[in-house]
């Protein structure tokens, strides 16, 4: 029995949801329990975004992540909210273009990427959320390319196909970094 | 296995409907129900279905009303504040014995209140979302995929009874993704030979009309309704009870606040502590049998909800206050976390929780 | 030879309008509309709350009853369960349509919603025993104005014929008067064409009928149509206001003259 209670949060605009909805998918996918539970009104706009994702064996009572086991941050405000509500032996994932502090906690394994930056280089700016999400999965052990671009063909809609690949670089990026 | 769907629990409303045969919906926007019209602006329009945003809540209640009164399947979606208003079509549904579907994904209140999730509609939705003596169906879904099947379930029952089902979900429910298997099977369907769809000069015209002057006439007509009512109490009550067997604690918790309790009660159990719980899934009906066989072995009931304590009149009424009832609350938008419900039942079992 | 018969669209029931009311003209001038055009099978007519509260008995098609206010909102449900084949009326008074149902008035208006309205103004709340309307004129002494209607304190009357002809969606709009027989053979044309429209898909009608309430404005029935030319007429000219099947684009200015 094995359940990993996930936090995803930045600001508005950075794909937060996206990003926490595909790793939803890929858990899915694989066959596990999972649910979903973004922050929602007024502070979507403008303000921090988040959402909890918990992937599990087992079913799922509540779906509201208070004390995660990963955290991935995207913006100091993110991270300065969320840092302490950590679970012991966690993992905090912060995106370090946008955050330029270390992470305090001394309890948790602490992760920098620089996603913002390595989406510009890579010509993939809006996709940081993307890379964060192939870092998660291959921390997780599931970075598995079949399960990957079943989840991006659910989460972008036909309309958009065109974004498939590109999404699938970030996740490459993230995954290899 | 079917393939299930990741899905909004407010999403998996609209889908539910549109399942369950639904091809009107009249709606305006309010937090946090406002996925339930927008998924509902894309689909009907694609499926020879109406989707209006209408001018005000009383309007769209109206607009159902005439759907309704017409013998077509037909829904509308709110939050608290727009419930209230909706108060009034609410009670000429019942006067009219009109089947309709109305959702109430609830946020803090009273007033404005709050965008956050609460459940202190209960009484609204248990008690008579307007004036008169009436009743709805309430049902109470925890999970997204018994938003799509309990808005199916509604459509049925309120067919079945010629009456409104309200689906009573909160601001977590319609707000959270779940896998959802849409694989169902849709109930029958029912003729409805008293609506106004037109005589086609074959019949005598008919009459919706909740007016009746004569006092005499409109007792019987409250009397008819209540006989009705007692048939859905005796028949349609839903719950699900977890880990009761041998339980001297009853948690009772319904929606959002049962997944939460869920959580508490497993790491109970995991301390020794003989805990279950009960779930109602309808809330009117509210379930009175789990109750009654729980009397004997339960040695205090926790009512654990979003409110300042409404669903447990109705664990003291099923109890017949033969055991002590406590409250185990947040309100205003806050959620209880499964510490708070662990430290209540540890209480309720006379002992620290280890938390 | 033509016998005077009453209309098929009406049942038998006896009316319970006041002497010298004239919703039972009104109701017949609807009724001879749905007999001409043949629709009584596939009409719904829509009650209000007010005098014409009963008159779901009163007509032989289906008949709904809605809340006070509400009928163009039920109406727009009822239109909308199915457009092809219901023809969908209301039947309101001045409280109903213009105060209440404000809302739901102007916005079945604003969508076009291919329904037909009938709208009695009478300037008076009749059913609760007098009370002043939206449409009481000013200085009109009424039970909640017993001094008259003051117009500094209560604002002014709403025309609502023009207030609605200065959406885009209404279709026609029409404002008539019941109190001899020129203006009723009239107010039959205006109903007649509301109808139409409707069974032609042309969208929203709307029939303003000035109608008298001898009972509340204290009056003999002669009397009071008398009061609707002397009093009622000039504040609420009568005319088209809106008739976008009329070439001529014919238009009533705020006096009452027809401009083109």
């Amino acid at each position: 029995m094995n359940t990993e209670k996930l936090l995803f949060s930045g600001f508005g605009g950075q794909g937060i949801l996206f990003a926490g909805k595909f790793i939803a998918y890929h858990g899915l996918l694989s066959g596990k329990n999972v649910s979903w539970l973004p922050s929602y009104g007024p502070e979507m706009r403008g303000g921090t975004a988040s959402c909890g994702i918990i992937i599990s064996d087992s079913d799922i009572g509540s779906p509201i992540v208070s004390e995660p086991d990963i955290l991935v941050a995207m913006n100091l405000p993110s991270l300065d909210r969320y840092e302490g509500s950590v679970k012991k032996g966690g993992i905090i994932i912060a995106d370090s273009t946008l955050i330029e502090r270390k992470i305090v906690r001394d309890d948790v394994e602490a992760i920098y990427i620089t996603a913002t930056a390595l989406a510009e280089e890579n010509g993939i700016t809006p996709l940081a959320n993307m890379i964060i999400a192939g870092r998660l999965l291959s921390i997780l052990g599931k970075y598995n390319k079949t399960e990957i671009d079943e989840a991006l063909s659910h989460v972008i809609s036909a309309k958009h196909a065109d974004m498939i690949e590109s999404n699938r670089l970030a996740l490459k990026i993230g995954a290899e970094k | 296995m079917a393939e299930k769907v990741l899905m909004k629990g407010n999403e998996a409303i609209a889908e539910g409907a549109i399942i369950a045969g639904c091809r009107h919906y009249f709606g305006y926007p309010i937090t946090p129900q406002t996925e339930i019209a927008a998924y509902m602006a894309k689909r009907m329009p694609k499926i020879g279905g109406t989707f209006l945003q209408a001018e005000s809540e009383i309007a769209a209640i109206n607009m159902v009303y005439g759907v309704a009164a017409a013998g077509k399947r037909v829904m509308t979606s709110s939050s608290s504040p727009g419930i209230s208003l909706k108060g009034e079509g609410l009670s000429y549904l019942a006067g009219c014995d009109l089947p309709a579907l109305v959702v109430n994904v609830e946020r803090g209140g009273p007033g404005l209140g709050g965008i956050q999730p609460s459940q202190s509609d209960y009484f609204l939705a248990t008690r008579s979302g307007g004036h008169g003596d009436f009743r709805m169906i309430v049902l109470a879904p925890a999970s997204v995929q018994e938003m799509a099947s309990l808005t199916i379930r509604g459509f049925d029952l309120a067919d079945k009874y010629r009456m409104t089902s309200m689906i009573l979900a909160d601001g977590t429910m319609g707000q959270m993704m779940e896998p959802v298997d849409l694989n169902f099977e849709i109930g029958e369907t029912y003729d409805k030979p008293w609506a106004a769809r037109g005589t086609d000069m074959k019949r005598e015209h008919n009459i919706i009309n909740s007016l009746s002057l004569v006092p005499e006439e409109l007792e019987e007509l409250n009397f008819k309704r209540f006989e009705k009512y007692a048939e859905i109490e005796k028949n349609e009550a839903m719950w699900e009870e977890y880990l009761m067997d041998d339980a001297e604690i009853c948690v009772v918790s319904f929606g959002i606040t049962a997944r939460i309790s869920k959580n508490a009660v497993d790491a109970a159990r995991s301390q020794g502590i003989r805990v279950g719980m009960i779930r109602p899934i309808t809330l009117w009906p509210f379930p009175k049998l789990p109750f009654k066989n729980a009397v004997s072995h339960i040695k205090e009931f926790i009512s654990v909800e979003m409110s300042m304590g409404q669903m447990i009149e109705d664990v003291r009424l099923a109890t017949e206050c033969r055991r002590p009832v406590t409250l185990c609350n947040r309100v205003g938008g806050m959620i209880p976390s499964p510490e708070q419900v662990l430290a209540s039942i540890a209480e309720a079992d006379g002992k620290e929780a280890d938390i | 030879m033509t016998v005077f018969k009453k209309p098929h669209a009406l049942t038998d029931t006896p009316m319970h309008y006041c002497p010298g009311c004239t919703h039972g003209i009104v109701h017949r001038l609807i009724a001879e509309a749905i007999d001409e055009l043949g629709i009584e099978g596939r009409t719904i007519g829509i009650a209000p709350v007010g005098c014409a509260v009963m008159a779901y008995n009163y007509f032989r098609c289906d008949m709904i009853e809605a809340a006070h206010g509400r009928a163009p909102a039920v109406a727009t449900g009822v239109k909308r369960s199915d457009p092809e084949n219901n023809i969908v009326f209301t039947y309101q008074g001045d409280g109903d349509l213009a105060s209440i149902g404000m809302a739901e008035t102007v916005h079945s208006a604003a969508r076009g919603e291919n329904i037909t309205i009938i709208f009695i103004n009478n300037a008076i709340y009749g059913m609760t025993g007098g009370q002043m309307a939206p449409t009481s004129l000013p200085g009109q002494i009424t039970q909640t104005s017993p001094y008259g209607r003051d117009v500094e304190q209560c604002g002014y009357p709403i025309r609502v014929s023009e207030l609605l002809s200065t959406l885009d969606a209404p279709e026609y709009i029409e404002r008539v008067a019941v109190n001899n027989v020129k203006n009723v053979r009239n107010a039959k044309k205006a109903i007649l064409k509301a109808f139409k429209n409707q069974v032609e898909g042309r969208g929203f009608s709307f029939v303003e009928v000035v109608s008298s309430c001898p009972t509340n404005w204290g009056m003999s029935p002669s009397e009071a149509l008398r009061w609707i030319d002397e009093k009622m007429i000039p504040y609420y000219p009568l005319g088209v206001y809106r008739d976008k099947s009329d070439v001529s684009n014919t238009d009533v200015n705020g006096k009452g003259e027809v401009v083109q």
